[in-house]
């Protein structure tokens, strides 16, 4: 599948963001963080702004933009439909959490219970995200058990490095924080790696042979001329192909700058001093927003599409 | 609306014979002629005179080698379009319910003016029957020509889809393959039509007749055989002569 810059951006940002507004408020409503209204103004334009960038950036790959609003009427039968109606429908309690943290100074009693609302609706929001993936049969790489897992473990994973950065920074730091990250982080690797494995090694259900239906017919079937010279759309959108030494590299430098340093790093901040661990905090940041932009590219660029098996690709 | 209508009884598709097609692409052109001044008018092409040329086409014709098995060694050309499943995730998919599939007749269509250009739907149909108009920044897809079979302006006998009308080796057919007794549900019956990847779970309403089973080949006879005199050993008389002239 051709990995698009701003679905990339789209599924990370939003994820990233979304998983922080879940940490937010549900710490909030344990009264684990900060109740001024200036953390409160950070917590929260940092979470809403990733998820508002994110859903913005997703409109740039619409043939029509400017009919966006149209997508918000399918939720019966569309993930995609489902997932914009979530979003949106999140940023209601957590907009009333932001009011009342950052210009009420209130955040308990019914402002707590927004919060946990908006956790809710972010969870909400990253199952439904990764449900228009999860829910494509002719995407082997996609329509697989794993595929919801990852999403949540990276969405929640990069959302509690995001808040071990915001509190390390304005000295609210929880050793909590940091073993939460470090456990997501460990839990995500995990999670990613049994999907590579599995991707790897299981047989594609559909070939050629299946495809044409000639395969009951012939034991060997095999493209002799193709329907046009030049690449026309299926080939371009869902025939990209990255090479077999790429790909590890490309699983090798996520390994690294998206599992490995930042659990690393997220150990040092939970022991090194003030401002070492804030140095910490924020390089682990910026190690994960690398790491899990590879991977995002990785999950569409590796994925195939059954459509392309009729042009033997 | 893009949740599925309650299946109909009027399933309209089209039959396509492996055994007959030769591969000459007049049906994707006549569709591509019928369909660019039609419902998804323009079928808009990028570049169409110079290199990088691209546009959308409705149907593809490829070619395949197929060989080891009962229909022989052969060449099989194999026009591709969209089958019209019973259970499109196509439709379901559509965030905006432009991809819609009708009640009456089972043709999935898109509404152009409804359509945001996402691509979801075309990530979702495995067949590859759907092809972005990056000009209109909307989808486009086979109607089925709903605009030539349902059109009273034409005689009743052009009332089919622009490939089939077209098809100069009867390989196309078009009909009703919800009705048991049409003409073409019992083609399909009798040819054994087939279902393209029915492993994916659409449940393609359009069939496929596969080639005939070849024709056995001509029993051989070794060349250096024969110029051993191993054709047919004669005998009696023959073989005396045989004698006498092999000396």
């Amino acid at each position: 599948m051709h990995p698009a810059y701003s679905v990339i951006f789209f599924t990370t940002a939003s994820g990233a963001g979304l998983g922080l507004l879940v940490w937010l408020g549900l710490f909030n409503a344990f009264g684990m963080l900060p109740k001024t209204s200036g953390f409160g103004f950070a917590a929260m334009a940092l979470s809403l702004g990733l998820i508002g960038a994110g859903l913005l950036s997703s409109t740039l790959h619409l043939g029509r933009p400017e009919r966006f609003l149209k997508a918000f009427s399918q939720w019966r039968s569309s993930w995609l439909s489902r997932e914009g109606v979530a979003a949106m429908a999140t940023f209601v309690p957590a907009g009333l959490l932001g009011i009342g943290w950052v210009f009420l100074g209130q955040t308990g009693g019914i402002f707590a219970l927004m919060g946990l609302s908006a956790s809710v609706l972010a969870l909400v929001t990253i199952y439904t995200t990764a449900m228009i993936y999860r829910s494509l049969p002719p995407i082997r790489q996609w329509h697989n058990g794993l595929v919801v897992p990852s999403y949540f473990m990276l969405g929640l994973g990069t959302g509690a490095v995001l808040l071990v950065a915001l509190t390390a920074v304005s000295g609210a730091f929880k050793p909590s924080f940091g073993w939460l990250a470090a456990l997501l982080t460990a839990a995500a690797f995990l999670t990613k790696s049994a999907y590579w494995k599995q991707i790897d090694t299981e047989k594609p259900a559909s070939t050629i042979a299946t495809a044409t239906g000639l395969g009951a017919f012939a034991k060997e079937v095999r493209m002799f001329e193709a329907p046009h010279t030049e690449e026309n759309f299926v080939m371009r959108e869902m025939g990209y192909r990255v090479a077999r030494s790429h790909v590890e590299k490309l699983r090798g430098i996520a390994r690294v700058t998206l599992f490995a340093v930042p659990l690393v790093l997220i150990l040092l901040t939970l022991v090194a001093p003030p401002a070492l661990a804030v140095f910490a905090a924020l390089a682990a940041v910026l190690s994960a927003g690398v790491g899990v932009g590879v991977e995002r590219w990785l999950f569409f660029a590796e994925a195939t599409h059954n459509s392309l098996l009729y042009y033997e690709r | 609306m893009t949740t599925l209508p309650a299946p109909g009884k009027k399933k309209l598709g089209l039959v396509i014979d492996l055994d007959t097609c030769v591969g000459c692409h007049a049906c994707a052109t006549n569709c591509k002629e019928w369909n660019t001044s039609g419902h998804s008018a323009p079928l808009t092409d990028v570049n169409a005179y110079q290199a990088e040329q691209r546009g959308v086409w409705f149907n593809r014709v490829f070619s395949y080698e197929v060989k080891g098995g009962s229909c022989g060694e052969r060449t099989v050309h194999f026009p591709k379009n969209c089958l019209h499943c019973e259970t499109p995730a196509c439709v379901t998919v559509c965030p905006t319910g432009a991809s819609y599939k009708r009640a009456e007749d089972g043709i999935v269509l898109i509404d152009h003016d409804k359509c945001i250009g996402c691509k979801l739907c075309s990530w979702a149909c495995p067949y590859g029957a759907r092809e972005l108009d990056e000009d209109q920044g909307v989808m486009k897809k086979c109607t089925l020509c709903i605009d030539k079979i349902y059109n009273t302006n034409l005689p009743e006998a052009d009332r089919v889809p622009a490939c089939v009308s077209t098809c100069p080796s009867k390989a196309r057919h078009f009909g009703d393959l919800g009705d048991p007794n049409s003409d073409i549900s019992k083609l399909v019956k009798e040819r054994g039509g087939y279902d393209l990847m029915p492993e994916a779970g659409y449940k393609p309403v359009s069939k496929y007749l596969p080639p005939r089973p070849g024709k056995k080949a001509a029993e051989t006879v070794s060349l250096a055989k024969l110029a051993q005199g191993g054709a047919d050993k004669p005998g009696g008389f023959l073989a005396f002569v045989d004698r006498i002239l092999s000396r």
